[in-house]
């Protein structure tokens, strides 16, 4: 047996009102892959962040080898060998790669200037070992993301790695980057570094590491080989229950058209796009980033003119000019980047909630205060959303919470047409499961409901229709019984040929 | 409740920092010169804060809607010579509104330019500054203005008069900021105001009309600069070309002071009230302890420098900030 290279002993760590991690205990050995799982807000990023010395805990220690540690700083924990990979990106965009690996420790010559001879052959040597397909001279702006998180972890490798944390490292990659990553992560194992790797992805989880660690609520649920568990189990652990992960095949009574598409385009972004939504039913729109999905979606809420085509609302054309005149037709859209443009982080839970009808919500010329209080406990009572009121910040829930109440806030607009784009980016698996079960809630109430999302396994389990884009044009549209997983794949590629009829 | 934690303790620092830094000016200073508190200095100090008090309220509008207004100073100046002119060739009745509509035209210029163009109000009002400038100096001729008979018109009470014993530009002041403190706090407008400044891109698809919202803060900034050019005018009836120079940046100075954020989203009307009468006890302080006037000028700057400082230390917790 040999010793673990990072040792976290009984860790505890409070905030006012709030236990964060109570007791929490995990071991990285070398060569090893070990998973670090819970939902939004279990105590993972505390943890780290108390691993990095962002936060002092209270109780508990830390040993790196056999040593036990006090960690002041993120400088103190690389220098002891632990290295953070960070899910948002610390780059300068205007210096070379190699100057962003050594920012801070440039290799030096006589009267302090730079070795740059020095420094770009450290560089290279380091981007050999990732394989990577650019040199140290190459501006980091003119990367892609992906590229980007490779320069992150070269940057790890300047020092000795004992251990090295990936936090959510695959959020914004596409799937050939993330086979190079997990080369390079195999790479750090047979060197025998400890990788410990944050990630809601279930299907990364399994591929890639050798054991996992579950926390809930701030407490330790215990250590699993991978190999010996299933999905189910994990997150089984996780939500304290268990998930239905199943095809949607409930259908409700479909009331009238409630939308109704013809032949619209704008521009380059989509074409010749026709579809209708039903009054009871979700349509999913499946596809890849980029294939106009959005686009469609930013028309129909006035956000874009579109060149060509035709908007119906149940059953009249319409021109619709802005989003304020999207909302006065019935339609709500809860937008793909919550945090860009479904919220004002600065502003609380209630004032967030009610801000498309503000407006309306008036007793003589002052905002109704109560009138707000009450949709916000309506919604936060049938969304289950977790805050301790109405007075908190937006920007301090998790991100499950914060989705709730952009969903919520366009709820109580009680829209015809409910448009929501990528409803649980970023979020844990148990948001995620009651989010899909309220879409489908919805529908049962009458709502018609497009749902845009690149998760098959999401537009599968909620959607009563999938329609399959592909560079700006529709390619097939799916009914859920005839739907499979290939044909779905094929359509969004470009494979299935155009839609019969 | 029990005893205060060392947490709680910082919380009321942060929320309240503003408050108690002003609570210790007022110690410091009447401890260094007990003239300092007399009923008489206070309500000077109120008097003369009250033109930099007005235009503060409508820079706290623009500030909290994520803009800059830097042009109120030379719009001031403006505002005043413009009314002083036309009172002795139309009289005050007609003086008065003239000048308002002219003002409030400027005000749509620069709320149109940064609301509906979207160009960067940093840019914008910097023009503004010294455009408006020309614009007096071309209008006036370069001359200072003066108006024929002082003693005989009733243009003066904006400035010189009182009532119940309160100074009017007092009773303008704190009328003006129960308003607009009211329409920024309880309305729907204001909501509006502090989500675009908060997240414009949010506000957008909410269904709230940015670029009509911003307009409405400049329309209101300029309102507010008109009023302090009444009250100027009706206090000296006659003026130089230059009376607001340099009042732009003493107008942000006591809105940051009071703590709302360049950034936008935060502050409020109360805080930015708070903000002009810390300025206005630094000034007439540091004159009561003795120091020469023009040294005034660094020693505010100096003060407003470390409030701002102590304000964002007690936010994030800590003196200096870390590099990682």
């Amino acid at each position: 047996m040999t010793d673990p290279v990072l040792h976290l002993d009984d860790i505890v760590k409070t905030f006012p009102g709030v236990r964060a991690l109570d007791g929490v205990s995990f071991s990285v050995m070398p060569g090893e892959v070990h998973a670090l799982m819970g939902e939004n807000g279990a105590g993972k990023s505390t943890l780290m962040k108390v691993l990095g010395g962002i936060y002092q805990p209270d109780g508990g220690s830390i040993h790196v080898g056999k040593e036990q540690v006090t960690m002041s700083g993120p400088l103190e924990a690389k220098a002891k060998g632990i290295v953070f990979i960070h899910q948002e990106l610390s780059l300068a965009e205007e210096l070379s790669v190699a100057e962003n690996i050594y920012l801070g420790e440039l290799p030096r010559k006589s009267f302090g200037r730079v070795d740059w001879r020095k420094l770009s052959d450290q560089t290279n040597t380091i981007l050999q070992k990732l394989n990577v397909g650019f040199d140290a001279t190459t501006r980091v702006g003119d990367l892609s993301i992906a590229n980007q998180q490779m320069v992150e972890i070269a940057r790890a490798l300047t020092v000795d790695a004992k251990a090295v944390i990936f936090d959510e490292p695959t959020a914004s990659l596409t799937d050939a980057e993330k086979v190079v990553l997990f080369d390079v992560i195999s790479d750090l194992q047979k060197e025998g570094v400890g990788i410990i790797y944050i990630s809601h992805r279930m299907e990364e989880i399994f591929k890639i590491t050798d054991r996992i660690s579950i926390l809930r609520d701030g407490q330790y649920q215990g250590t699993v080989n991978t190999a010996e568990t299933n999905e189910e189990a994990v997150t089984q652990m996780m939500i304290g229950r268990k998930l239905d992960l199943s095809r949607n095949e409930t259908h409700h009574e479909l009331g009238d058209v409630a939308l109704e598409v013809r032949g619209l385009s704008c521009g380059k972004l989509y074409q010749d796009i026709s579809f209708e939504v039903r009054r009871g039913e979700v349509v999913g729109f499946y596809g890849l980033v980029g294939a106009g999905r959005t686009e469609i979606a930013e028309t129909l809420f006035g956000l874009r003119d579109p060149s060509a085509g035709q908007i119906l609302l149940d059953g009249e054309e319409v021109r619709i000019t802005s989003p304020n005149d999207a909302i006065a037709r019935g339609i709500s859209l809860v937008p793909e980047d919550r945090k860009g443009q479904g919220l004002v982080l600065g502003m609380n839970c209630r004032d967030n909630m009610t801000l498309p009808q503000v407006q309306d919500l008036t007793s003589g010329p002052f905002v109704a205060e109560g009138a707000e209080v009450a949709i916000f406990d309506q919604y936060r009572d049938r969304l289950d959303i977790r805050t301790p009121g109405w007075k908190q910040l937006v920007g301090n829930l998790s991100g499950g919470n914060q989705q709730k109440i952009v969903i919520g806030k366009w709820l109580s607009m009680h829209p015809n047409v409910l448009i929501v784009d990528e409803p649980t980016r970023g979020i844990d698996v148990g948001s995620k499961s009651e989010i899909h079960k309220l879409l489908r809630e919805l529908a049962a109430q009458g709502y018609a409901v497009m749902v845009i999302s690149s998760e098959m396994p999401e537009v599968l389990h909620v959607a009563d229709r999938i329609v399959a884009m592909y560079s700006g044009r529709i390619m097939r549209t799916f009914t859920s019984d005839e739907v499979t997983e290939d044909s779905l794949i094929q359509a969004i590629s470009g494979l299935g040929g155009h839609e019969a009829a | 409740m029990a005893t205060l934690t060392k947490q709680q303790i910082g919380t009321v620092l942060a929320k309240q920092g503003i408050l108690i830094a002003f609570a210790v000016f007022m110690v410091a200073f009447t401890l260094a010169n007990s003239k300092f508190i007399s009923v008489d200095n206070l309500f000077s100090v109120v008097r003369s804060s009250a033109i930099l008090g007005v235009m503060a309220l409508g820079v706290t509008f623009v500030v909290i809607s994520g803009n800059l207004d830097l042009s109120v100073g030379s719009m001031m100046s403006f505002s005043t010579i413009v009314v002083l002119d036309l009172h002795d060739q139309i009289g005050p009745a007609l003086a008065i509104p003239a000048m308002f509509a002219m003002t409030l035209s400027l005000g749509a210029f620069i709320g149109f330019l940064v609301g509906y163009l979207r160009l960067n109000s940093l840019i914008v009002t910097l023009g503004m500054l010294s455009a408006i400038h020309g614009l007096t100096l071309t209008y006036s001729g370069g001359q200072n203005m003066d108006i024929a008979d002082k003693e005989g018109t009733w243009f003066s009470v904006f400035g010189q008069g009182s009532a119940l014993g309160i100074p009017v530009p007092i009773l303008i002041f704190v009328a003006l900021a129960a308003l607009l403190g009211v329409v920024l706090a309880k309305t729907p407008f204001g909501r509006k105001v502090y989500a675009v400044g908060g997240n414009g891109t949010a506000a957008t698809f909410s269904g709230i009309r940015r670029a009509r919202t911003v307009f409405a803060c400049y329309i209101i900034s300029a309102f507010c600069v008109a009023t302090a050019g009444l009250i100027q005018a009706s206090r000296s009836l006659g003026s130089q070309n230059t009376v607001g120079q340099g009042l732009e940046l003493e107008v942000l100075a006591a809105v940051i002071l009071g703590g709302a954020s360049l950034l936008g989203g935060s502050g409020t009307i109360f805080k930015t009230v708070i903000g002009v009468l810390i300025l206005g006890f630094i000034q007439n302080g540091l004159l009561l302890i003795g120091l020469q006037f023009y040294v005034q000028f660094v020693v505010t700057w100096v003060i407003i420098i470390l409030a701002v400082w102590l304000d964002i230390a007690a936010k994030r917790g800590k003196l200096l900030s870390s590099i990682a």
